[in-house]
């Protein structure tokens, strides 16, 4: 892996008796899309407060290009951008002063800040509305904006703290798509914090399951799901017709099959992945006709729940 | 224009530009002038009129604009003291949690920024805004004056005034802090509005009633019931201001407290010079920019130290 861009090292966080982050380690590199996934309360917000310097760790150090978050907040936040979850602009402003106010906030200058804006406007598909009232925007195209906004600084990482909550399935893609396009054309490197399994399963490169504060594992999705259940049972549904006595005595008699029910046109076993062969072949020997088998794959959902279970 | 941006300046001007556009400035802004008006206008009329209803010996006639009831409308000064309050609350009782509530917080803090900046640019953008309503209201009164009587005021008076309205903008800033103070405790605009109008109520209504219930219960000397009362009272911002903005435009008051007959004897019943009466009411000018000062500190701290995620 290049030079780490974002360096956590054993950051901890206590709100009160309450441990937020528990000694978490985490590395993430230059050009990266990083899912961090967790359910509600798991510590992901503060994290990336915490990484913006807008929260004091307990104990544990944060280190963005080099700079300490806590104690060089400003030179952090100067290459960061970061969209809340909830976020939103002043009534009184149109999109387009909005985006300016950010870009006078980060020093640049009112001209420059102007075509910049345009620029972005048209990036996230604002332009017609970048003179309107944001109070007259939707959820959606509150976001969109709130991403403009991220951008105004040129950032060299931006955050998104539970982008897609409350947009609709149309504009989450659209959403995701965008921030993918970003990340790959400008090399800017993304943390995303989300519930919401599928979405990161789209877009991270990596992805951090983080429960109570601890990263129980971090890789691609791929890796984990491999990781997790090669040895694993899985379920292997298969479509016969018609389905025989001695189909099913046969498939009871292989030890390695744990377990065998019938529905109707379709037989359910549980077993480990490298016996579809063998299953297919008894059933074709037994004079069935094998309209489907499939075996059950992993995605984020199931590595999700082997976490969350606990 | 230089082509350097301070995020300071631009963030106070966003401010005081957001408070001049809102509605509730404006109907505030609207019910002072009407009642200030109202005021002026009678006492104008009779000074033309009937100037000899006003007093004697006609000294000092411009401080009476601001200083004499007629027809049981208040004077000015009471009107301002009444008012004043509630404008400064209304600027600061949101600060805030409507940021919070909004999500433009972590939005603006997220920037590279001071944290700081954020608090200081809320009180100086509404003291800004403060300074330049009172201070026009007053010149606007002073002119009015000029116009309609046909005389100019004396130095004397004219600085009387400018002090009169100085130390009113620094008593507004007081109730605009601790407005700040609460938009930070509660987190819902409402709450914080009702408990600093709670405050407001308490200190014009219920401290005096209270304090002379304490004193009378201590004590049957009717001396030392006043002078219990009197010391008490002076913690009242509200007493304060009162007491001082009235020696201030009343320079024939001599002393804020009991004369005894031999302090009085041999003096001559004149006016005191401008030096005389500020150094009389020196205490309640430092003890208000204290309370508005420690107020402000309070809310600063109180806003560095909080957490920023809801």
């Amino acid at each position: 892996m290049p030079e780490p861009l974002i360096d956590i090292k054993e950051l901890t966080k206590d709100y009160g008796e309450n441990r937020a982050v528990d000694h978490l380690n985490l590395s993430i590199g230059k050009g990266e899309i990083f899912g961090l996934l967790g359910p509600n309360g798991a510590g992901k917000t503060t994290i990336i407060l915490t990484l913006l310097g807008l929260s004091e760790p307990t104990s544990g150090t944060i280190t963005v290009k080099g700079f300490n978050a806590t104690s060089e907040p400003l030179k952090v936040k100067k290459i960061t951008g970061y969209l809340p979850d909830e976020v939103g602009f002043r009534d009184n402003s149109t999109g387009r002063e909005s985006l300016i106010y950010t870009a006078l906030l980060n020093g640049i200058p009112h001209k420059e800040a102007a075509e910049l804006a345009d620029e972005l406007l048209e990036i996230v598909d604002l332009s017609e509305v970048g003179s309107k009232k944001t109070k007259t925007y939707s959820k959606g195209m509150k976001q969109r904006l709130g991403l403009a906004d991220v951008l105004m600084k040129r950032p060299e990482i931006i955050i998104l703290d539970e982008p897609t909550v409350g947009i609709d399935p149309k504009g989450i893609i659209d959403f995701l798509d965008l921030i993918r396009d970003l990340s790959k054309n400008r090399g800017i490197t993304v943390l995303l914090s989300s519930h919401l399994l599928h979405q990161v399963q789209i877009i991270c490169d990596r992805v951090g399951i983080l429960v109570e504060g601890q990263l129980r594992a971090v890789g691609n999705i791929k890796d984990l799901a491999k990781q997790l259940f090669d040895h694993e049972e899985t379920s292997i549904t298969v479509e016969v017709k018609p389905i025989t006595e001695e189909m099913i005595q046969k498939l009871t008699e292989d030890e390695r099959i744990k377990d065998i029910q019938e529905e109707r046109d379709t037989i359910i076993l549980k077993g480990s992945k490298n016996l579809v062969p063998d299953i297919s072949k008894t059933i074709i020997e037994s004079g069935g006709d094998l309209y489907r088998i499939s075996c059950k794959e992993y995605g984020l959902d199931e590595i999700y729940h082997h976490y969350f279970k606990d | 224009m230089s082509d350097i941006v301070k995020p300071f300046g631009v963030m106070v001007e966003k401010e005081f530009s957001d408070h001049v556009r809102s509605w509730r400035f404006i109907i505030l802004v609207a019910l002072v002038l009407l009642t200030s008006t109202g005021s002026i206008y009678t006492i104008l009329l009779v000074i033309r009129q009937h100037p000899a209803q006003l007093s004697a010996h006609s000294t000092y006639l411009f401080l009476k604009l601001f200083t004499k009831s007629i027809n049981s409308l208040p004077p000015f000064i009471s009107l301002i003291g009444f008012l004043g309050p509630l404008v400064g609350i209304s600027l600061g009782f949101d600060a805030v949690n409507s940021e919070r509530d909004k999500g433009t917080l972590g939005r603006i803090l997220s920037q590279p920024i001071p944290r700081d900046y954020f608090i200081n640019s809320k009180f100086i953008g509404a003291l800004a805004v403060i300074f330049i309503l009172i201070f026009t209201l007053g010149l606007l009164v002073l002119g009015l004056g000029i116009l309609y009587i046909g005389l100019t005021p004396s130095v004397g008076e004219f600085l009387r005034i400018i002090i009169f309205l100085f130390l009113t903008c620094i008593y507004i800033a007081f109730w605009l802090n601790l407005g700040i103070t609460f938009s930070i405790l509660f987190r819902q605009a409402s709450t914080s509005a009702l408990s600093t109008l709670a405050i407001w109520l308490f200190f014009t209504v219920f401290y005096s009633m209270l304090i002379k219930f304490i004193a009378g219960a201590m004590f049957y000397n009717p001396v030392a019931v006043h002078n219990l009362t009197l010391s008490l009272s002076r913690f009242n911002p509200n007493f304060l201001y009162n007491e001082l903005t009235t020696v201030l435009l009343t320079p024939s008051i001599r002393s804020l407290g009991a004369l005894s007959f031999s302090q009085v004897s041999g003096t001559i019943p004149s006016t005191l010079p401008l030096g005389q009466s500020l150094l009389l009411v020196w205490p309640d000018i430092t003890a208000l920019l204290a309370a508005t000062l420690i107020c402000f500190g309070l809310s600063y701290v109180l806003f560095m130290r909080q957490e920023i995620r809801a």
